[in-house]
């Protein structure tokens, strides 16, 4: 019997499902995904699913691309939703969200086909020139008939004119809108040499000469295009990164409905007055006043400041803080000029403008590259047909200059460090976000940090364990562990390895403390007023209270503790450069760190606008800035600073803002990416020198009109080869180290 | 020199053949994943869980 299926209500995450050709298709990202298990049991998943077309994860991307027909009239089944896939994955334990392609503007995938097709097609063509060419040389020393040059002349401009007319355009194009502005770049010197070069070659095929450069102009492409390749490769990877950021935090509202339904939808539409219910360990989307429900609020990434506060009906709770403890339901209030999240917006915008003016070496080089090789081209030209020279030997002279001076090792040495480096750093699990951000890095000579969740861990640990009993710690742990508090789970994390003892009728009151019973005696663990302790005895961090039948209260006190090798790290790198401590948090526990740490220089409850205000101070003075930092109050610095890192745990407008992102404990990745840069950075500029010292030589010899076909493709391979097996070099020395 | 009428239409031909392998490839799509490339190899039920699925949808 048919019974017909009602199509559920279309919810927000369905706004991503796309349509094509009868088939729906839906991008999810999938950060958890890591290995062949990780995409084989998501895609088993997935295509067990009834009605599912196909289902196939991307791990460079950390995507699954899902599509399935999209009218299933006669089937019976549910119609597929975003939801159902969605909750799928999660039964399985992967978290997803789905991908908007909007997101992001530009997407890099079609810019690097594109090149990889030139690619292909200039290696093809340069392969057979060079067959040919070949020959030809060997021909010219030996006994080759005329004909027979001609015909293997004739040949390669019927390979290589096609293939360059295809191949070059990425130059051409570049060259051309750079030249319609006026200006220079370093694709004009280069569209100029292969076009000039594959005509004279032409004519010179014409005319039955000895020696034609069609193999010169289609080498040079091939080259140019595989450094062109690995740029935009790098870009991609950046921007894909960033696409995944940004989705994770685009759906994570949960709307309830006037008839107390619930719904997913994208934070974007939110709007005032609306009512959302965040469940206990979700982040809030946006600000709001408590309607229902009690809890405590997690501001730590927000405020930098390490303790919970309580909220109940009627508080204000901002975007971007966690709910720990219990579910709420939040009216969203309009967007306020005046919270803490719009006053961090503004500042990032105005902070955006200070590291556009940064001009990448390889540009600035060609700044003055291009102009100087466009004169010495000229001045062969001229000194050519002054000393009495047809035009036909002076232009083919000029075009050698050209052809030799072609900037083959800048264009394939700089990306290949780049490459290099970022793939050694993305093993330490470091990620290169922004393509100049090793550059960058490899300038600071200030470094600054921000405390809680960036020099500590952001989580609270147990301090005085051993003042506290194993038996109490055990009923401590056996009550902890039933709640999502950060004390609590630093209690369960301390008892690692304890029994857990059989408890009953488990309460958690928020803002308060946890409640069971054990073979008939109470037990509670929380605040002071919770279990009843006196008020007198103040101690300094935070802490827990527990309190088992009549016997006195035991206190449990807490700190946030500094990462595993902060000490060993930070005294490094005090070596070389100025460290600041900025903190959001108090005086007191600002002190404290910088003390432990021995950074002389540290300011306590700085707001996001002080810590902007230093890094301009700074930056005035003539330093150059490095910002650590996780926090969303970090976030407007992160955008000020020169060049920024965050570590993983961090808000996420905050890994949107920095440059790099480190995993781990450990804050190691800070300094191996430091170490990285300016090693980077010494390998870009030897091979600057290498390429300057090569054109020193070849010039001259280009200028004479010493420079048959065969000396420039010996030279010209020979230097990129150089340069590229130079560049390799870094990723030598990380098996040394 | 007879050997060239035949032997270089053979070398431009194979090229060729190489350049539209290459073009085929990557409009199908398969140097999209290289990460993911390398791991599917250690899958060893592939075809079997494909063969498999549709049985479920009954």
């Amino acid at each position: 019997m048919a019974i017909t299926v009602e199509k559920p209500h279309p919810t927000g995450t369905d706004l991503f499902v796309r349509e094509d050709k009868g088939q729906a298709k839906l991008d999810l990202v999938v950060e958890g995904m890591h290995c062949a298990g990780c995409m084989q049991k998501i895609e088993r998943a997935l295509n067990a699913m009834p009605g599912i077309g196909s289902a196939r994860c991307n791990l460079s991307t950390k995507r699954v691309a899902v599509t399935w027909p999209h009218e299933q009239i006669d089937t019976g089944d549910t119609p597929l939703t975003a939801d159902a896939i969605i909750t799928q994955l999660s039964a399985i334990g992967f978290a997803a969200v789905p991908f908007d392609p909007k997101l992001v503007g530009a997407i890099d995938e079609t810019e690097a086909n594109r090149l990889l097709r030139a690619m292909g097609v200039a290696g093809f063509a340069a392969a057979n020139v060079m067959l040919l060419s070949v020959s030809v040389w060997s021909g010219l020393v030996s006994d080759m008939e005329m004909e027979t040059r001609s015909l293997f002349h004739w040949l390669s401009a019927l390979i290589a004119l096609p293939a360059i007319a295809y191949a070059g355009r990425p130059f051409f194009l570049s060259a051309w809108s750079a030249l319609k502005v006026r200006t220079t770049n370093m694709d004009v010197p280069i569209s100029l040499a292969v076009i000039l070069a594959s005509l004279m070659s032409l004519g010179l095929t014409l005319q039955n000469a000895e020696h034609v450069y069609f193999d010169a102009s289609v080498s040079l492409l091939f080259f140019l295009l595989i450094g062109r390749y690995l740029d935009v490769q790098t870009r991609a990877k950046a921007c894909s990164v960033a696409q995944n950021l940004l989705s994770l935090r685009a759906v994570a509202a949960t709307l309830v409905d006037a008839d107390g339904n619930t719904r997913m939808v994208p934070v974007e539409t939110l709007a005032p007055g609306m009512t959302i219910s965040i469940a206990a360990g979700e982040r809030l989307p946006a600000d709001g006043t408590v309607v229902s429900g009690a809890s405590d609020i997690d501001t730590s990434l927000v405020t930098g400041e390490s303790l919970p506060l309580a909220a109940s009906t009627g508080s204000k709770v901002f975007a971007g803080t966690l709910n720990m403890t219990g579910p709420l339901q939040v009216e969203v209030t309009a967007k306020d000029d005046a919270s803490l999240l719009a006053e961090i917006v503004r500042l990032m915008e105005a902070a955006e403008q200070g590291r556009a003016g940064y001009v990448r070496l390889a540009d600035r080089i060609a700044r003055a590259y291009a102009p100087a090789v466009h004169a010495l081209a000229a001045f062969t030209v001229v000194l050519w047909f002054a000393l009495g020279a047809g035009w036909q030997v002076s232009l083919m002279n000029a075009i050698a200059v050209l052809i030799i001076t072609c900037p083959c090792a800048l264009g394939l040495a700089v990306p290949v460090v780049q490459v290099v480096a970022s793939g050694r750093l993305l093993k330490q699990g470091i990620l290169v976000k922004a393509p100049d951000a090793l550059e960058r890095l490899a300038n600071i000579d200030t470094i600054i940090f921000d405390k809680t969740g960036t020099l500590t861990l952001g989580t609270p640990e147990l301090i005085n364990r051993a003042g506290v009993d194993k038996h109490t710690l055990t009923i401590a742990a056996s009550l902890a562990c039933t709640s999502k508090h950060p004390l609590s789970r630093a209690i369960t994390r301390a008892a690692d390895g304890l029994p857990r003892l059989p408890l009953t009728d488990i309460t958690e009151t928020p803002g308060f403390g946890l409640q069971a019973t054990h073979q008939g005696e109470s037990i509670r663990l929380g605040n002071r007023a919770w279990v009843g302790a006196d008020a007198g005895s103040a101690t300094t961090g935070p802490e827990l209270w527990l309190k088992h039948g009549d016997k006195a209260p035991i206190p449990f006190q807490f700190a946030d503790q500094l990462r595993p090798d902060a000490d060993k790290t930070i005294r490094a790198l005090s070596g070389q450069f100025r460290l600041i401590l900025l903190s959001g948090d108090t005086q007191e526990a600002t002190r404290h760190v910088a003390g432990q740490l021995g950074i002389s220089d540290w300011t306590g409850t700085a707001t996001p606008a002080d810590k902007i205000a230093r890094i301009n101070q700074e930056t005035e003075a003539g330093h150059t800035v490095l910002m650590v930092g996780d926090g969303l109050n970090d976030a407007p610095a992160l955008k000020a600073a020169h060049v920024s890192i965050s570590p993983a745990s961090a808000a996420d407008i905050s890994q949107t803002a920095a440059d790099f992102i480190f995993q781990g404990h450990e804050l190691t990745p800070v300094a191996d990416a430091i170490a990285t840069a300016i090693q980077a950075r010494r390998l870009v500029l030897q091979n600057f020198g290498l390429a300057i010292g090569y054109n020193v030589f070849a010039v001259p010899l280009a200028m004479a009109g010493f420079v048959t076909p065969l000396i420039a493709a010996v030279a010209m391979s020979s230097s990129s080869l150089i340069v590229t097996g130079n560049a390799l070099r870094l990723s030598l020395k990380k098996r040394q180290g | 020199m007879d050997a060239l009428i035949f032997l270089i239409p053979v070398a431009l031909g194979l090229g060729l053949l190489g350049l539209g392998a290459f073009l085929w490839s990557l409009k199908t799509g398969q140097y999209d994943d290289m990460e993911g490339a390398a791991e599917r190899i250690l899958f060893d039920d592939e075809n079997e869980e494909d063969a498999g699925s549709p049985q479920d949808r009954s």
